[in-house]
């Protein structure tokens, strides 16, 4: 029997994306189960595996954990991707929500229909160089040092990683104004297990397209 | 100066009000400070004091927080409220996630246009009834205890009873097929911090009204 975690989910991005990226970061080898179908949903459902009926699941250590941010909470505090203390795992929570919140809407954007696409990428530009970006960009400037929080590799520093290149994805030069995070980029880009998950071959998932829509709205709804 | 943790927000529940039932089941008293015009929102925007130009704020230990999960997690750990290790800590993340799902829907409701609402309504006692309740009343028929995680009061508890009777406010007899949750409803509001919170006067904030919202949109509307 496998010890590695496996992670249940469709073959794409969505809410595991992080997941995979952080596992990856922490050098933890995964296996992935996809739900390809309805009935597969359903099967995972009626199995009793998920706590509120909904993927991500991830089976890691004896448990079968459900909810995106209670995964990546214990993936962060099992290899030590969580600060020293509370008042740095504050700081982590802090900047790793406000991320979610972008990715959200960097996720939204490839399910926007046809005409309203144009109006959603204004916004989004507008909160990822207005509201976000500049606080990351700040945060290492008045510090100067290599990672967001406690000059360690953190949680943080994956996701900040992950939801610049999804930002570049929507507009390529999105980071134009913003030197600090360009060079984050490449700093955290080049750490050996980064680097390899973002080579070709890795787990990591290409952008959802969207002819794939209508097969991944079928197996939830 | 005070030592007590300040609270930046409406004077309504919104995103705010979990983060003061968790001070409140902690016993730590806390103060506040409401909005009531843009104008105060826009000073506090530009005096730099909201990280991404959004409340909830909670200043505490010398920090400004901001982001609510952060916030709550912060508190839970600081009053050991957070389970005993990393697996309990993920139980209580899983549970108190599932909640704020639910709980989410409840805070977006007032918002939801009146020809909405009552399917809206209809939404929230299905995932209430079928989805979440059911998975609290099994955990606790299972361990038999009186929290759900690990026989010691937890932020889960907290969030599953302000859930319960939030949900109550808008669906009274949302509970008379889980005599779990009766029995622990009635456990948790006998706690002397809940009970207090409970009690006429506490910082607790009444059910959203139409004056409620209209300020929230008049604040934060662009």
């Amino acid at each position: 029997m496998s010890e590695k975690p496996k992670l249940h989910y469709f073959n794409g991005r969505g809410r595991m994306e992080s997941i995979r990226w952080l596992l990856a970061s922490a050098g933890v080898e995964f296996e992935e189960c996809y739900l390809e179908t309805k009935d597969d949903m359903i099967k995972l459902q009626k199995g009793g595996s998920l706590l509120f009926q909904q993927v991500p699941m991830v089976e890691m250590d004896g448990m079968k954990m459900v909810q995106t941010r209670a995964i990546l909470s214990y993936i962060a505090a099992k290899y030590n991707l969580y600060g020293k203390d509370l008042k740095e795992r504050a700081l982590i929570d802090m900047y790793v929500e406000a991320l979610i919140d972008l990715n959200e809407l960097l996720m939204a954007h490839a399910l926007q229909p046809a005409d309203k696409k144009e109006q959603h990428l204004a916004t989004l530009v507008d909160k990822a160089t207005n509201r976000y970006f500049p606080v990351y960009e700040k945060v290492l400037k008045d510090h100067g040092q290599e990672f967001l929080v406690g000059n360690q590799f953190s949680k943080a520093d994956v996701q900040l990683l992950e939801t610049l290149l999804t930002a570049e994805e929507c507009k390529p030069d999105i980071l134009a104004k913003f030197p600090l995070l360009q060079s984050f980029k490449a700093r955290i880009s080049s750490i050996p297990t980064i680097n390899k998950f973002l080579q070709p071959g890795s787990q990591r998932k290409p952008p959802l397209q969207e002819k794939d829509l209508p097969k991944v709205m079928k197996i939830f709804y | 100066m005070s030592g007590k943790p300040r609270l930046t927000y409406c004077n309504g529940r919104g995103r705010m009000e979990p983060v003061r039932w968790l001070l409140a089941a902690a016993g730590v008293e806390f103060e506040e400070i409401f909005l009531e015009t843009r104008e105060q929102y826009e000073k506090l925007i530009k005096d730099g004091v909201l990280l991404f130009q959004q409340v909830p704020l909670v200043e505490i230990d010398g920090m400004k927080m901001v982001q609510t999960r952060a916030i709550l997690s912060y508190i839970a750990a600081k009053y050991n409220l957070y389970g005993k290790d990393l697996k309990e800590r993920a139980l209580i993340d899983m549970y108190v996630e599932g909640i704020t799902d639910l709980m989410q829907m409840i805070m977006m409701f007032p918002f939801s246009p009146p020809e909405a609402k009552e399917k809206n309504l209809e939404s929230i006692k299905e995932r209430a009834t079928i989805r979440y309740f059911p998975v609290f009343e099994k955990v606790l028929k299972q361990h038999g205890q009186d929290f759900l995680v690990g026989n010691k009061f937890s932020w889960a508890d907290v969030q599953l009873i302000e859930a319960i009777l939030t949900v109550e406010e808008k669906i009274p007899a949302v509970l008379s097929e889980f005599p779990q949750l009766q029995a622990f409803k009635t456990r948790m509001s006998n706690m002397p911090t809940i009970k207090k919170f409970l009690q006429p006067g506490s910082p607790r904030k009444p059910p959203p009204d139409e004056r409620y919202v209209e300020i929230v949109l008049k604040i934060f509307k662009k």
